[in-house]
């Protein structure tokens, strides 16, 4: 993944955070979403609304599922995250063309290279079990940024468990 | 490109410098403002020695590229950074030449003593600068026993202009050395991460600097983020992690020629560079499939890399021995970070540390007694223990302080301190005695120190 395009990306899903957080008060909850993967296009053809197999369209379509995450130290995939990786899986084989990246973190209380690592893991047991699910592992890269991008700018324990995460973002 | 421009030079120029009828002993009624009474705070003996470092002298004012307005301003210069070299390394509380009569070109090999006893100075550091015909410039330095009135030692150097406070750093290294029985470390240099920027957007760039915080220069210009840089022994290159092309690998840059190359091929994301002693190897650390585990390589590149470990875990740092014989490693294989050492082949793996909580980036000390890491109970602090595991001592207590690198003597561990919320890292040192803690000054945030040897 080039640098450039990683800016873009980082851009998009600012749009997309931004755009979430301004409907969500007038929108329904989107919780039906997650039950059928049918109701995805139904998103996706929203008039003006993102491009389907978009990051940013792909941001929307899974409303927060994107990212799954950790207890401290931790790399195990859940129940929670088990929904959320569904989700996202059901999105890769719908527009089979597009390629996912899974970025692992970790949160600010551990050294670095360790982190480093550990982000690693993190995103390879997201990767792994979206394989499990079908999607194959050739789609899926992974790259860890440890702790050098925290979500939560906080130093507490709430702002930690919003950074130990591994978040997917695909790439056309 | 630096070349070798610092020359060691017998000082056989004292008879020409005493040559001169010395001038009258500067008047003990001056009060130093900086004296020594009532100001000692430590224990520590060393404080209570008496050192003066006046002004040193240059045998004529001439102009140099290494000071605008020549070269007795320079000499100046050159006394305050021994001073400073001295002061900060906290053993020492010396009087600088701020505080004190300048001594005259003649007197710097013939010290007028009774005037500095009579001030209450033991210990005397003079020296002197000179500008050679072909541009570079001779420091002189010399330390004097004011109650025997006897040299105990004394050196000199050539050096390039632009090298002048090298000349500075080899004579507060021949004072501390003497008066200590320690090795040397001011004329060193140490790789960091400058940090600029909020939390979330933090830019991260590869700098340098002297053991003082002089000559700071910016590597990268902070597009890529880089992380965990280490000079090799010969300075020449720093190995050190980029997320250039997007994905965090380990690079070499060659500071000669501002070229840089990957150290392995493998599409697999490499962490943690480090050095071996003799600069023919360097560790690092590889994932593959969420598993991570330490290789090393031929510095020289073209060689195939070589698995040192092979647990289900992670792997990860390294640091060997002085010899180059052993590697000190961090390893969660126990379902934890502790440390383990092994040989350098990868044989003989063994666990060593056995303390609670969590224990990481081991870094053998240059003298080889010493392992410093950083321990995480909560906060993260720095501490050390023995090669064989024991004796554990904290140096520092504070919210978060890692990633442990020794002062070339292994007197001295640099590590950065993070602050809580705003994330800002900076640089500190603490003596292997807990003492004298103190922040570096860098011109932004600071982290992953690393300290290199002593220059030659």
């Amino acid at each position: 993944m080039h640098a450039k395009s990683a800016l873009a990306l980082v851009a998009a899903s600012v749009l997309a955070l931004s755009a979430c957080s301004k409907k969500a008060p007038a929108d329904l909850p989107p919780a039906p979403q997650a039950s059928s993967g049918v109701e995805i296009p139904a998103v996706a053809v929203q008039p003006g609304g993102p491009i389907p197999g978009t990051q940013a369209h792909f941001a929307q379509a899974m409303s927060g599922r994107d990212t799954i995450y950790f207890e401290t130290d931790r790399y195990n995939i859940d129940a929670e995250d088990q929904q959320a990786l569904a989700q996202q899986a059901r999105y890769l084989q719908q527009y089979p063309n597009v390629r996912a990246t899974v970025e692992g973190h970790a949160d600010e209380r551990g050294t670095r290279d360790y982190n480093l690592a550990l982000g690693e893991r993190r995103a390879n047991s997201a990767k792994n079990y979206l394989a499990s699910l079908g999607v194959s592992g050739d789609r899926i890269s992974t790259v860890s940024y440890g702790k050098e991008r925290p979500v939560a700018l906080g130093s507490n324990e709430e702002a930690w468990a919003r950074n130990r995460r591994a978040v997917t973002i695909v790439l056309n | 490109m630096r070349k070798p421009m610092l020359t060691f030079v017998l000082l056989a120029c004292a008879a020409s410098l005493s040559a001169q009828q010395p001038a009258a002993p500067p008047p003990a009624t001056q009060p130093a403002e900086d004296g020594l009474s009532g100001s000692v705070t430590d224990e520590s003996a060393w404080q209570d020695l008496g050192i003066a470092i006046p002004g040193f002298a240059t045998n004529a004012d001439a102009p140099t590229p290494a000071n605008a307005q020549g070269t007795g301003a320079l000499a100046l210069e050159l006394s305050r950074v021994v001073f400073n070299d001295l002061r900060n390394n906290g053993l020492f509380k010396p009087t600088g030449p701020d505080s004190l009569p300048h001594p005259s070109y003649p007197e710097i090999t013939a010290p007028a003593f009774s005037a500095w006893q009579g001030r209450g100075t033991e210990m005397l550091v003079h020296g002197y600068v000179r500008a050679n015909g072909d541009g570079n410039l001779t420091v002189g330095c010399y330390l004097y026993d004011v109650a025997l009135q006897k040299e105990l030692a004394r050196s000199g150097w050539v050096v390039a202009p632009t090298d002048w406070r090298r000349a500075a750093h080899k004579c507060a290294d021949l004072v501390y050395s003497r008066l200590s029985g320690e090795s040397p470390f001011f004329d060193s240099k140490i790789a960091y991460i400058a940090e600029t920027g909020p939390k979330n957007a933090r830019v991260k760039r590869l700098a340098i600097m002297d053991s003082d915080g002089a000559n700071h220069r910016f590597i990268t210009n902070g597009q890529a983020t880089a992380l965990t840089p280490r000079y090799s022994p010969d300075y020449k290159r720093i190995v050190y992690l980029s997320y250039l092309n997007g994905n965090p690998r380990i690079y070499v840059y060659d500071i000669g020629t501002g070229q840089q190359k990957l150290i392995s091929e493998s599409r697999s994301p490499t962490f943690a560079p480090r050095w071996s002693p003799d600069g023919r190897w360097i560790l690092y650390s590889m994932a593959s499939a969420g598993n991570t585990d330490i290789f090393r390589i031929s510095a020289a590149g073209g060689g195939s890399p070589q698995k040192l470990t092979d647990s289900p875990g992670i792997d990860i740092g390294g640091s060997y021995s002085p010899d180059g014989r052993q590697i000190v490693f961090e390893s969660d294989r126990s379902g934890s970070q502790q440390i383990y050492v092994m040989n350098a082949d990868g044989s003989n793996q063994r666990r060593i540390s056995f303390v609670g909580g969590r224990a990481a980036t081991p870094e053998w000390s240059p003298r080889g007694d010493q392992i410093a890491f950083t321990h995480i109970v909560g906060d993260l602090r720095i501490a050390v223990i023995s090669p064989s595991g024991g004796a554990l001592r904290y140096l520092t207590n504070a919210w978060q302080d890692e990633a442990p690198t020794w002062s070339p003597n292994g007197r001295i561990v640099q590590f950065f301190r993070t602050e809580r919320n705003s994330g800002t890292a900076s640089i500190w040192q603490v003596d292997l005695t807990g003492r004298n803690e103190r922040r570096l000054p860098t011109p932004v945030g600071a982290s992953d120190p690393a300290w290199g040897p002593v220059l030659p």
